[in-house]
């Protein structure tokens, strides 16, 4: 598992990624109420809005950490957005993204890196 | 009316190291550093406030004693409610108008008195944190020397909200046990000399209790010492209030709103109405009789995400009316709840519109406010 500095996970699969977020980012946004996942078929780029994260209070975006074409997503999060909270780097995953440049998932961080990384916030 | 402002060091209530105590997730609102959430977060912190009692600092707002010759006649200079009439014991709700009949803030005004009826001294207002300053600064202006005004920037205020919030209390106070919504209480408790009233920010029964600021930390202690009682942080006090249907100032109201535009007729007195005899009189008898060019209106989020501040409102062909100024997940309905503006006559319950959540057009249900029902205790 890799992660990024907006605290996105990156699952990858061949050549299939699989996207949440992390427990720490759960943790901080609280109880999830809603969850907005990508349309399937639609191409992210690594940085663009990817999906909406809702708390009862505030709607947060999530980043694509990757680039590629969204060919899954998480569908059980409809009814069961809670799930978020519950396993956020699990069955709380948001959506499968078919990579276009494998590249850039090296370039993020291992999870001792992202460990290290929430030491200093 | 900055919530937030930078020029200045955020302050802090009496209560600011207990709520550190408990781990509270501390943030910048009304000019104070203060608690939007505890340990266990707005949704749960939510529903016990509607099952149990929650307890909630409010020693931002301003609290303040006018008193004067005839401090409720010149209080009417500012506000449309019938003050006069206040029964001493009692409270009222008001908004203070600027000459444009537009809402400068709402309050609360009381007449205290103890349990025997006697110790009334002009009245008791206290008013939204963010604008107290502004408020007190446009009192003495326009009611000039006529009324002083005492501000009681040593006292704490302490909400305690819920359908066990009255046990708790009375515990501990027990003259508030005859008192009902809206009532108003001098009493002797936890040692210290109290101002109590019946109401609160929820729509829950309850109490809002003002106490001396070094008192503070012993009743709030004491109080959450009862199992009943969890500490209750602001961002559950707000999405309380918007299932209360309850404006929030700076949101749903702000100086361009008229109270009828706000749904707040209820505050305009029929006295006064035939008076005309407050600020912005004109234009607010016009909008009574003609209906106002706008309409606060309640919305159920049928489908998708909770439409939130600053979501545009459409009809159901699509054309924009609207916007919404309060909205967020009710935990009690879950479902998207909100409150908003749109071009009048107001719409009937059960109209279908839209909200334009992130570029798509949501359906949401004209529903009669409140979301969730209040459960005042109005006769003992």
């Amino acid at each position: 598992m890799r992660f990024t500095k907006d605290h996105e996970w990156v699952e990858v699969d061949g050549d299939v990624a699989t996207v949440g977020i992390t427990a720490y980012a759960a943790e901080q946004l609280g109880d999830v109420v809603f969850v907005e996942t990508p349309d399937v078929g639609k191409t992210v780029k690594a940085g663009d809005g990817f999906a909406v994260v809702e708390s009862v209070k505030a709607a947060s975006d999530v980043y694509a950490p990757i680039s590629g074409e969204v060919v899954e997503a998480n569908a059980a999060l409809g009814d069961a957005p809670e799930t978020v909270n519950a396993a956020p780097e699990a069955s709380g995953w948001f959506a499968k993204v078919k990579l276009s440049n494998p590249a850039e998932v090296d370039a993020l961080m291992d999870r001792h890196a992202y460990e290290a990384y929430l030491q200093t916030l | 009316m900055s919530t937030d402002p930078t020029d200045a060091p955020l302050k802090t209530t009496p209560l600011h190291a207990a709520h550190l105590a408990l781990g509270a997730r501390m943030v910048p609102f009304a000019g104070y550093e203060m608690p939007v959430q505890y340990t266990e977060g707005v949704l749960k912190e939510h529903l016990w406030t509607r099952e149990h009692a929650g307890i909630f600092d409010v020693s931002h707002m301003g609290q303040a004693r006018l008193r004067g010759v005839a401090p409720l006649a010149a209080f009417e200079e500012v506000v449309p409610g019938d003050f006069i009439n206040l029964k001493a014991g009692k409270q009222k709700y008001s908004v203070l108008l600027n000459r444009q009949g537009g809402i400068i803030d709402d309050l609360m005004a009381s007449r205290p008195v103890n349990s025997l009826g006697t110790g009334d001294d002009g009245l008791f207002v206290i008013v939204n944190g963010a604008c107290k300053e502004n408020d007190f600064k446009v009192i003495a202006d326009e009611l000039g020397p006529q009324v002083t005004i005492e501000r009681y920037e040593d006292r704490a205020l302490i909400a305690l909200q819920g359908p066990e919030a009255a046990a708790v209390f009375q515990h501990y106070a027990p003259d508030a046990a005859a008192m009902v919504f809206m009532d108003v209480r001098l009493m002797t408790a936890f040692g210290v000399d109290l101002i109590v009233s019946r109401s609160g920010y929820t729509g829950e029964d309850g109490y809002e209790i003002s106490v001396p600021a070094e008192a503070a930390d012993d009743v709030w202690n004491v109080l959450l010492s009862n199992p009943q009682v969890k500490p209750i942080g602001l961002g559950a006090r707000d999405s309380l209030r918007l299932e209360a249907g309850m404006p929030l100032y700076g949101h749903d109201l702000d100086e361009t709103v008229s109270p009828v535009e706000a749904g707040l007729t209820f505050a305009i007195n029929k006295n006064r109405r035939e008076q005309r005899d407050f600020p912005g009189a004109a234009r607010i008898v016009k909008e009574l009789a003609e209906g106002p060019p706008r309409v606060c209106v309640a919305l159920k989020v049928l489908e998708g995400a909770p439409a939130r501040e600053g979501a545009e409102i459409a009809d159901a062909a699509g054309k924009v009316i609207g916007v919404v100024t309060s909205g967020g997940f009710s935990p009690v309905l879950k479902q998207g709840i909100a409150i908003g503006f749109v071009a009048g006559p107001k719409p009937e319950p059960g109209a279908i519109l839209n909200v334009i959540v992130r570029g798509k057009p949501q359906r949401a249900e004209v529903v009669k406010s409140p979301f969730v029902p209040h459960r005042y205790v109005r006769k003992i």
